[in-house]
């Protein structure tokens, strides 16, 4: 403070000058001031205030922190107290300035309070400034920050003044506590002053090599503010762009990507060598940065990646050019030359089949998570991204998290459907099975109801348009008389797309043109107008019927409709046409303007037609017509009787007339207003306008040809560098860190393998497959890796023709000269040193710590030599893949089985090595049983005509799930893994077979594994496993234990002991496992069925569960649903059709029936699954069991096996 | 981003204003204005409005309007977002977000407001890491600051945003240590006249109330975490081991929060808890109408029912009601034209009814639809879904924590149509 007060009494005369200055400044700044809107009223109300705040101020300031109730409440003492208050008395706030000036800090701190008051409210409260700025050093944290938020309010308009402040700021920024330097550096920049920019230029500078991050944060939010006072900087400020997007700290990425945003968004390169380094940060940057970040990045991979729906838009663009071609015959060469380049382009396309770059499934995988967030902003950031970058297949994630969003705030809602109706219309398949979450209910704003409307129109079909019908059907009754007159167009369009229901529609539409309501009936006939237009050959009924309509109708709009639509189609009526116009001629002059007006029409077009009689009654109408009080119809009678009535005088026009009259004319378009939204970057303002916004970023095309992906690669050290960043990263983070390292693991062909395979080897298809494991579990890599070999089976060769010659030399010779174990020494000694790399910069790193992130160093340490080593382990299953597919390709299919044991086998260390997620997910581990698993139904056919082979041969056992029971970190160093074995549990037959695998990762022997104080629900057992007496550091054994469940899936819960520890840890089966397989043919089955849900006899009846689902698109063919269901549930499948399972190579049906059985484990309850495909994926599921709980968790879990 | 912001009341007045740029005149709320005009109910005034030069996004909470102004491209759900954020830090400070309740602390929302936003861009919107820099008021450091002259805002610099945990503050210590977790469900249902169901589903939240010492890592795991069928979690959450192994696993924010939300779907068999058996008529000759409720119990698994409501908003031309309710309580507010029957528990043993006539304004035309009829209930002790939680374990601190779970079943949006 002291030194503060001496610099600003260094000038005392600077203040001086500044008061004498003052009144000048002040009469300027009335009249520019931005604040104070010429609104007379509002002025008034606010210098009414005054004179009651003086008073206020008066009494000593206790008045209790400047409320404004008091003032409001106040009466207004000096009734229209002067607009120009300030001008005539500037003095006004001299007791603020006193207490300003005073040397206590509550009195300071009393005066402020009211001047941010008076701030807030909207009052001009410049004239303090010069009072106010002398307290910019104040001791008293507040005072000082509410003097900050005046003078970033004022020091615009006073920027000399302003300048007193500068150094107080300069101080700050060289404080060694990061939070002031911090806030210096954010008030300082804040202040919009011109002539300071070089000094906040150096200011941002040195605060982007700052040590803390938090303040290279504040320099990353002082960026935009610099440019924003002065573009000129924007080279100087790109240059501490560019440094700060290379920070690693998830602070600062928020915060400078924004910056980058705003100052230099066309600068995509700079993203280049960050790009992975964002991805990875991606879900531990606060919220807002992520939404800022996912946008960029979204636009980012439009410019650097190859779209992954390529394929299948050029076939459908080829299609629809084969369309046009066809459809119409103008501009055939340009069509043909169209044609030409399409199919050249699609033939490339097969040529070369679409590989996904790794960066861009990185950037897919890393956003599907944010999917949960609680923020809005960030589901929807993640949903456009995935819209506008994910492959077709995979959209659909997005579908349920914004449903999820429609529970929110109505503002929410809002701009979500808005979202949804763009994307329904490209993709409806996505938002289908939530139909029912648009409803509508009535206590929905209008503008919401409208919204959900056109979603429910959008995604309309055959299927369900009888459903949406009925709803739309309540929703025609409703008050909201906007709502029904959108609903009425809805129907309008469901009825234009579909054509199965346009008639249904239109009668409906017909009826409604009885409504009371003027709004209804004329959204009807404008409704029904259109749809007739549409189908010409059909419409005489219903225009019959609404020219019966006339003599009820009263709506004037709606009798107008009417006329127009009879006299346009009067050659389809042409009976009744007259009769109208004879009924109309009678009431002609009781009738409303606008349907005289259409009277007139009719009588023309019908005087055109059938003038043979019509002829006296068009003159009638036009005779009264002619004297009407109206000048409009006298117009429009005196102009059509010179137009159709030929005279010597009229010209050539009337040989027109009817042409003029009766041209066709088009049907009305009924078309989503949301169609073509999509080019505009969903999410954003300019979707929601449907117009570009200031500083909008237009959504790139996707480039035709990928650009060089190396751009992304970063050099050795710097991946170095920032291991030893994350490993340093406090505890808690260290599950997310670890995903890091995993992806990290995922990336790595790319850092390492340089003189390898540069580019991308894996398939789309197979990446989408290790995608979604990754993200729930380490079968990812093995799932992989099965895909994989698999996939090379079929399309190594031409993919292999691809690779370099020379590479494939390499490979052989090292194929040849290491033997596997060798090989994978060499690669875990490698990978070794670079650990120990790692570990020594992690050493150096170390003095930059802070004390609680050294507290878990240890344990850190730790886990980062296991990460290394899943690596290491990572690399060797790599290396595996490699050889697997060489030898694929030499001799493809004869040795599956020492495949699938090779699989097995890394599957295994895999599985050890991984902590957090143990589990991997139901809907990965199919897919490396995939082989196995149709070969189990092949021999399933063939026990079909040999049914000695038991059914415990035809369950999958490859399929199993493993469950974490005890984790590694909890277990201290002991991990437990179990899973459902599907054998039979020798001792007791009733009970489940629950295989343990017990890893012991600690550095000592464990002892005396065994079992305690189990806890049963009642009526579960338990059999033991075996104690295992000694478990040595690292190894690995298993056991068997049986649990009789009793039909429920309650869990077990026990404590599991060593010689030093006990654990709490709980089995819980999921329902699939409580049952084993049970043989039986298709009759029995069906008898079964049929006798257990007939017979009333029966005590417990057959439960029969049904539940309609869409196949996912990967499972549709037998094996995947044989495949999918067997894993979900323990189940045996029955032979289908007693004559195709004697030959085999019979086509089989269209759309087959697939039936599974089984029986509980404990009370042998039947449990009959049947699966009935039906046309374009879609599918039956029924289950039957006596058991109505098992029954409905089985439902549940093989729907969610087939559909995911 | 967000230039300026404006708090509006519901009748018009502009009595907030903030800035985070330079300063845009408070006549661009005139457009505001128009459009509210327009659209006659708050709720139906358009989040987002395009002017001139700038673009207004707009939020209406508990009678107040919050309109920021903005100038170029941002995407809308992120200033909602924010701005319902900013709400929820004013109900978070004084119990309540109204215009009475801002004006009286117009200096603590001025504050706040300086810390959550920088140059338009959100800095600081996590409720602890505000609660360090700027105290919540309350009527004891009210009086003291007054006698002292010391004041609200924390002398400590804030550390929260420095730590990667930037929810939870620091250095937090409690005599009793305890963690309260309430499981509270919703059923959205729209059922049709005949009483089916045309659509269920089952919102769920879980509130937590943790008081605990230091840094504790609390694991809460359920019976039956397959129900649930979609989740959003608070930020501490650890999204990996959920998918790995159905637990939830986090460092928790001191006081109270939203651990998650989800959902449980219509694909699963939705109980519903009561009954509505209703005839609502209006005659087409004659200004009545007749209207009888009776309302019995369902699925409620054996537990009470309470607070059991039925709200209506009836047409436009319903003057007023006659009617005799067995049980509870009615009201018809004849400004809004809402009926509320109060009815509190729900008797098994005697169903409670709502009988009576109708009088509609003379010469009006008989209301097309019959009104539709929302359902207000609340049972204690059950999570209708059946979500159960299995245990709360907490690592990282020595002590023993008291541990409590609360299940809760309300009526959602629940609606019966007529």
């Amino acid at each position: 403070m002291t030194t503060m007060q001496k610099l600003l009494q260094l000038p005392v005369n600077a203040v001086n000058i500044v008061k004498t200055v003052q009144s000048q400044v002040q009469g300027q700044e009335e009249d520019k001031s931005p604040v104070l809107t010429p609104d007379g009223g509002q002025q008034a109300w606010y210098s009414a205030l005054q004179p009651d705040e003086l008073r206020h101020l008066r009494s000593g300031g206790t008045g209790g922190g400047g409320s404004g109730d008091q003032e409001e409440k106040a009466p207004l003492e000096e009734g229209g107290g002067g607009g120009g208050s300030f001008q005539n008395q500037p003095l006004r706030h001299d007791d603020l300035k006193e207490m300003l000036d005073s040397n206590k800090d509550s009195l300071k701190l009393e005066a402020m309070k009211r001047i941010v008051a008076m701030i807030a409210r909207g009052k001009n409260a410049s004239d303090l400034f010069p009072a106010v700025v002398k307290n910019v050093a104040c001791k008293n944290i507040e005072v000082k920050k509410l003097v900050y938020v005046y003078l970033v309010r004022y020091a615009e308009e006073q920027q000399d003044l302003a300048l007193l402040s500068i150094s107080t700021f300069q101080r700050g920024l060289k404080d060694p506590n990061q939070l002031i330097r911090a806030s210096a550096l954010r008030v300082l920049s804040s202040i919009r002053v011109t002539i300071i920019v070089p000094i906040m230029m150096l200011a941002i500078k040195e605060a982007a090599s700052d040590m803390s991050p938090y303040v290279r944060k504040t320099a990353a939010h002082a960026i935009p503010k610099l440019y924003s006072l002065d573009p000129e900087q924007k080279d100087q400020l790109i240059e501490v762009i560019e440094k700060l997007l290379a920070d690693k700290t998830t602070l600062v990425a928020g915060s400078v990507v924004m910056a980058f945003e705003e100052v230099c968004p066309e600068r995509i390169d700079l993203i280049h060598k960050n790009y992975r380094k964002l991805c990875n940060l991606l879900i531990d940057v606060e919220e807002w940065g992520q939404v800022v970040i996912i946008n960029m990045l979204t636009r980012y991979a439009r410019t650097q990646f190859l779209n992954p729906n390529m394929n299948e838009s050029l076939l459908e663009e080829g299609n629809s050019g084969e369309k046009t071609f066809y459809g119409s015959d103008e501009d055939e060469d340009e069509d043909e030359e169209e044609k030409e380049k399409k199919a050249e382009a699609a033939a490339m396309a097969k040529r070369k089949p679409y590989v996904m770059d790794p960066d861009h499934r990185l950037l897919l995988r890393n956003t599907k998570p944010l999917l949960q967030s609680r923020n809005a902003a960030v589901v929807m950031a993640v949903a456009q991204l995935y819209f506008h970058l994910a492959p077709k297949a995979e959209v659909g994630v997005i579908a349920k998290a914004l449903v999820r969003l429609l529970r929110s705030h109505s503002e929410v809602q809002y701009v979500v459907l808005q979202n949804v109706a763009t994307m329904t219309i490209k993709r409806r398949g996505m938002f289908e099975p939530y139909l029912k979450s648009f409803y509508i209910r009535s206590t929905d704003p209008t503008q919401i109801k409208i919204l959900k409307l056109e979603v429910l129109t959008n995604l309309a079909n055959e299927t369900n348009i009888s459903t949406i019908l009925r709803e739309f059907q309540t929703y025609i009754k409703s008050m909201d008389k906007d709502f029904v007159a959108a609903t009425i167009q809805a129907i309008g369009r469901c009825a234009t797309n579909i054509g199965e229901v346009r008639d249904t529609c239109l009668n409906g539409l017909v009826q409604l043109l009885s409504n009371r309501d003027e709004l209804v009936v004329a959204e009807s006939v404008v409704v029904i107008k259109k749809l007739l237009q549409m189908q010409p050959e059909k419409h005489s009924d219903i225009i019959k019927h609404m020219a019966k309509l006339t003599d009820n109708i009263q709506v004037p709009m709606a009798r107008a409709s009417i006329l127009w639509l009879i006299g346009e189609y009067c050659e389809h009526v042409p009976k009744i046409a007259p009769d109208v116009l004879r009924k109309m001629a009678k009431s002609f002059t009781n009738e409303e303007d606008i349907v005289k007006l259409q009277i007139i029409n009719l009588a023309a077009k019908l005087y055109l037609t059938n003038s043979k009689q019509t002829k006296l009654l068009t003159q009638y109408v036009l005779n009264l017509a002619k004297y009407d009080q109206n000048y409009d119809i006298r117009d429009r009678a005196r102009f059509i009787r010179q137009l159709i009535v030929p005279t010597e005088k009229s010209g050539a026009l009337s040989k027109y007339a009817k042409k003029l009259f009766l041209a066709l004319k088009p049907a009305p378009v009924l078309e989503s207003p949301f169609k073509d939204r999509d080019h505009f970057q969903l999410g954003s303002l300019s979707h929601l306008l449907n117009a570009k916004a200031g500083g909008y970023q237009e959504l790139p095309d996707w480039p035709e040809a990928a650009p060089d992906p190396s751009v992304r690669n970063v050099e050795v050290f710097a991946l170095l560098e920032r291991v030893t960043t994350l490993t340093s990263v406090p505890e808690w983070t260290k599950c997310s860190s670890r995903e890091k390292r995993k992806e990290k693991k995922v990336e790595k062909p790319f850092y390492s393998d340089s003189e390898g395979e540069s580019g991308p080897t894996e398939s789309a298809d197979s990446e989408s497959d290790s995608a979604s494991g990754s993200e729930s579990g380490s079968g990812s890599e093995e799932s992989g890796s099965g895909s994989e070999s698999e996939e090379s089976e079929e399309g190594s060769e031409s993919e292999e023709e691809e690779e370099d010659e020379e590479e494939k030399d390499k490979k052989k010779k090292k194929k040849e000269l290491k033997k596997p174990v060798q090989e994978t020494e060499s690669e875990q000694s490698s990978e070794e040193e670079e650990r120990k790399h790692e570990r020594k910069h992690e050493r150096k790193a170390k003095p930059r710590k802070s004390d609680s992130e050294s507290e878990s160093e240890e344990e850190e340490e730790d886990s980062e030599s296991e990460s290394s080593q899943s690596e290491s382990e990572e690399s060797e299953s790599e290396t595996e893949i490699k050889k697997k597919k060489k030898a694929a390709e030499s001799k493809p299919p004869s040795k599956p089985d020492k495949k699938e044991n090779k699989k097995e086998k890394t599957e295994m260390s895999l599985l050890d090595l991984d902590d957090f997620e143990p589990a991997p997910s139901p809907q990965v581990t199919p897919v490396n049983t995939f082989l196995s698993n149709s070969l189990v139904t092949d021999l399933e056919g063939l026990s079909l005509s040999d049914t000695v082979l038991s059914p415990a041969t035809i369950s999958p056992s490859s399929a199993l799930k493993n469950y974490e029971l005890l984790h590694r970190i909890t277990g201290e160093g002991l991990s437990v893994e179990y899973c459902f074995s599907r054998q039979p549990f020798s001792p007791d037959a009733n009970m489940v077979a629950v295989q343990m695998h017990f890893t012991n990762n600690a550095t000592s022997d464990t002892k005396n594994l065994h079992m305690e104080d189990v806890k049963l629900q009642s009526g579960m057992r338990v059999k033991e496993f075996p104690e295992i007496e000694l478990l040595p550091a690292g190894e690995t054994t298993t056991a068997v234990m049986g649990i009789d469940f009793c039909d429920s899936t309650q869990a077990a819960n026990f404590q599991l002991c060593t010689h030093t520890r006990k654990f709490f840890v709980s089995i819980q089966p999921p329902v699939g496992e409580l049952m084993r397989p049970f043989f039986m043919t298709e009759n029995e089955f069906r008898k079964e069925q049929e006798t257990l849900l007939k017979s009333p006899g029966q005590l417990m009846g057959m439960n029969e569960i049904t539940e309609k689902l869409t196949l996912d698109a990967k499972c549709r063919n037998e094996h995947a649903i044989v495949q999918r269901v067997t894993t979900a549930a323990n189940l045996s499948r029955v032979p289908c059709g007693s004559d195709k399972e004697c030959s085999p190579p019979v086509p089989p049906p269209d759309h087959p029936v697939h039936r599974f059985a089984g029986r509980t484990v404990t009370s042998s309850s039947l449990v009959l699954v049947t699966v009935a495909t039906k046309e374009e994926g879609a599918a039956q599921l029924t289950v039957n069991c006596e058991k109505m709980v098992i029954g409905t968790m089985l439902v549940k879990d093989i729907l969610l096996a087939l559909t995911q | 981003m967000i230039h300026s912001l404006f708090l509006i009341n519901h009748t018009g007045d502009i009595f907030l204003e903030k800035h985070w740029k330079s300063v845009i005149s408070r006549s661009v709320c005139d457009y505001f204005f128009e459009a509210k005009e327009k659209a006659g109910d708050p709720e139906n005034v358009p989040p987002v409005l395009q002017t001139p030069h700038h673009y207004l996004i707009t939020i209406y909470r508990g009678k107040l309007f919050l309109l920021s102004v903005i100038q170029t491209e941002v995407p809308p759900l992120f200033v909602i977002e924010f701005l319902h954020r900013v709400a929820d830090t004013f109900q978070d400070y004084f119990g309540e977000c109204s215009e009475g309740v801002i004006k009286d602390n117009v200096v603590t929302v001025y504050e706040l407001l300086e810390e959550m936003l920088d140059n338009g861009f959100p800095l600081a919107t996590e409720s602890n890491v505000l609660k360090e820099m700027i105290k919540p008021p309350n009527i004891l450091r009210s009086v003291v600051n007054t006698l002292t002259g010391s004041s609200n805002v924390g002398d400590t610099l804030p550390t929260g945003q420095l730590s990667n945990i930037p929810w939870r503050r620091a250095g937090v210590k409690y005599t009793n240590n305890e963690a309260y977790f309430d499981v509270i469900e919703e059923i959205d249902a729209i059922l049709d006249k005949s009483g089916t169901t045309v659509f269920a589903e089952i919102q769920g939240v879980i509130e937590a109330c943790v008081r605990l010492t230091g840094m504790p890592d609390l694991t809460l795991s359920f019976m039956n975490p397959r129900l649930l069928d979609d989740v959003s979690f608070h930020p501490c959450v650890r999204f990996k081991r959920w998918e790995a192994e159905r637990v939830l696993s986090f460092i928790p924010p001191d006081g109270n929060f939203t651990l998650m939300t989800y959902h449980v779907s219509s694909q699963n068999l939705v109980a519903i808890p009561v009954y509505v058996k209703q005839s609502i008529s209006f005659f087409e000759s004659g200004s009545c109408g007749r209207l009888d409720i009776t309302l019995g119990p369902k699925q409620t698994m054996g537990k009470m029912v309470e607070g059991l409501t039925v709200t209506i908003h009836m047409p436009k031309t319903v003057l007023s009601a006659n009617l005799t309710a067995t049980q509870g309580n009615y009201t018809y507010d004849l400004a809004t034209k809402v009926l509320v029957w109060d009815i509190g528990k729900l008797n098994p043993q005697k169903l409670p009814n709502l009988k009576g006539s109708l009088s509609v304004q003379a010469g009006a035309p008989k209301p097309e639809e019959n009104p539709s009829l929302n359902i207000g209930l609340k049972i204690q002790q059950l999570a209708i879904s059946g979500l159960k939680v299995s245990r709360l374990d907490m690592y990282g601190e020595k002590y023993k924590p008291f541990k409590g779970v609360k299940y809760v079943t309300k009526a959602g949006k629940f609606q019966v149509r007529t």
